[in-house]
């Protein structure tokens, strides 16, 4: 459903994703897992097509994110990081609109906004105005704009950003229901999160991108471009330190991290990280 | 294309935030006061005068029509999700455009009420009222061609604001220097004036070059706004 190939994004002389490349299957729910300043948003805005990739490809349900971007866009839902939504709308009218820039005629819309809300549970928060919900009912709402259209693929980002404890463990059931109706990509930084809410447990890490804190793009894309002698020390170090991060400790080659950590985790999973 | 969704959603985050009713108050406050001022001194009441006052008007007003076009998207963020809707960048652009134009338009259609006035007490030239009002639509339909554009460059409304106003400006003085230039230059000056081509309007008379110089200019600075929209697909 997802393929991306090698890609990789510069901002200026930083890159901020490095031959990132993975690839996701109809009806999964994968977690897409790094700190901050990993390189998440972006693959997602590339994967979304709001913006090119400098390198490599990326295909969303078989059409090319760049060449094909109207057929991608036609067949995603897209929730970007802090839920852009307008303030000065009031929730049905707002999803009502959204249904009908994706093309859906106005006797299904009504059915399908009146859905959408029950499904995200913000049918008693219809007629109010977005910008006076609460961050949780905000959430639900940038959820239910990103499957007003049924999409085949949803790109959620951090979608339980920001929240409290209480939102947090409703928006994952929310995201758990999804499950089987679409295929889910959505990132975050909270490892566990991968294993509550991804089916199998699946994650993907931007390449480069550990489980712990540091690890910033620049830094790294530096340690690309140039290649210093001391580099593969300090990455054993680094590594020997975040597998205690992850697991608790014990000696583990750092690239199945991902793949051992929930009971169900499938093997193959990390094969889909470009090669450290 | 799908403009007519996006047309509706930005005029019902005109009429739902207070931006209309504030701008339109603010708007008929300057008119009345400008049109109670020609009427008090002159008291002969010739739209005409009454039409050339209107272009100080309009650099105040558009500023606040084109506030939420593309500046307060990219503040809020939405414009990631408006602009990865399946809908080309031009119908997003044409369907705001659109929607600023209309407002302005029924801005104008208020102000109809001030030559009502007048018609009550003295006899009205139908004639230059009609083109007045085309040329005030064409020239605020530039005014906002450009302030789509800054918008578009800048998240900041402020910025925005002012570099619409300083192009604005530019365009409009630019008929001054034409008076001392002379000449050719004079000539080309003249035709760049943003203010010159409205004269003919105002006195009744509609000038196929006017006309065209009005289209011309929205055409370029939309043509240009297009540009900016894309010009994030291109860096990459
Ligand atoms: N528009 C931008 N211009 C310049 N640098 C950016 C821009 N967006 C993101 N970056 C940089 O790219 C890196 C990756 O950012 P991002 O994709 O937002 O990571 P994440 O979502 O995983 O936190 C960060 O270092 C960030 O500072
Ligand atoms: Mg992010």
């Amino acid at each position: 459903m997802i393929e991306v190939r090698n890609l990789t994004k510069h901002y200026g002389p930083i890159a901020a994703i490095n031959n990132v490349s993975f690839g996701v299957e109809r009806g999964e729910v994968v977690g897409f897992l790094g700190p901050n300043g990993a390189g998440k948003s972006t693959t997602m805005r590339i994967l979304s097509c709001f913006m090119p990739a400098s390198s490599g490809s990326a295909k969303v349900a078989g059409y090319d994110v760049f060449s094909q971007s109207m057929e991608v866009r036609r067949r995603i839902g897209y929730l970007p990081e802090n839920v852009p939504l307008y303030s000065d709308m009031r929730v049905a009218p707002y999803l009502d609109f959204v249904a009908e820039v994706k093309g859906i005629g106005r006797s299904e819309r009504r059915r399908r906004v009146a859905e959408v809300m029950d499904r995200c549970l913000i049918a008693d928060v219809q007629n109010r105005l977005i910008g006076r919900l609460s961050k949780g009912y905000r959430q639900r709402v940038g959820i239910a704009q990103a499957i007003v259209s049924d999409p085949e693929v949803l790109i959620l980002d951090e979608p339980t950003l920001g929240l409290d404890p209480k939102q947090i463990t409703e928006i994952r059931s929310l995201i758990k229901s999804l499950a089987g109706r679409h295929t889910v990509i959505l990132s975050t930084h909270i490892l566990p999160e991968v294993s509550m809410v991804c089916s199998a447990g699946r994650a993907v890490l931007p390449d480069g991108a550990r489980p712990s804190p540091g690890g910033g793009p620049t830094r790294r894309g530096q340690r690309r471009d140039r290649p210093d002698p001391g580099r593969a020390a300090r990455r054993a170090a680094g590594d020997e330190r975040r597998r205690r991060d992850v697991r608790g400790g014990g000696p583990a080659e750092p690239r199945r991290e991902v793949g051992d950590l929930p009971a169900r985790g499938r093997p193959e999973v990390d094969a889909a990280r470009t090669a450290a | 294309m799908k403009i007519w969704p996006i047309f509706k959603k930005e005029m019902l985050l005109y009429f739902t935030s207070p931006v209309a009713y504030v701008v339109f108050t603010i708007f008929l406050l300057i008119v009345g006061y400008f049109f109670y001022s020609i009427f008090a001194f002159f008291t002969v009441a010739s739209m005409q005068a009454a039409m050339n006052p209107a272009m100080g008007r309009d650099l105040n007003v558009t500023d606040g029509v084109m506030r939420p076009l593309f500046s307060e998207e990219r503040k809020s963020g939405t414009i990631e999700l408006l602009l990865t809707y399946p809908v080309r960048d031009g119908a997003v652009l044409v369907a705001k455009y659109l929607a600023a134009l209309t407002l302005y338009a029924l801005m104008l259609f208020l102000t109809l009420l001030y030559p009502a006035i007048v018609a009550y007490f003295a006899r009205l030239e139908l004639g230059p009222l009609v083109t007045g009002y085309l040329g005030l639509v064409l020239m605020g339909g530039a005014f906002l061609a450009v302030g789509v554009l800054a918008s578009s460059l800048t998240e900041n409304q402020i910025v925005a604001a002012v570099s619409t106003f300083g192009v604005l400006l530019l365009f409009w003085i630019i008929g001054w220097s034409a008076d001392n230039a002379g000449g050719v230059l004079g000539k080309v000056l003249a035709h760049l004036s943003i203010i010159d081509h409205y004269d003919g309007f105002a006195k009744g008379v509609i000038d196929t070059r006017d006309l065209i110089y009005y289209v011309n200019f929205i055409a370029l600075a939309l043509f240009l706004t297009l540009r900016s929209l894309e010009s994030r697909r291109w860096n990459g």
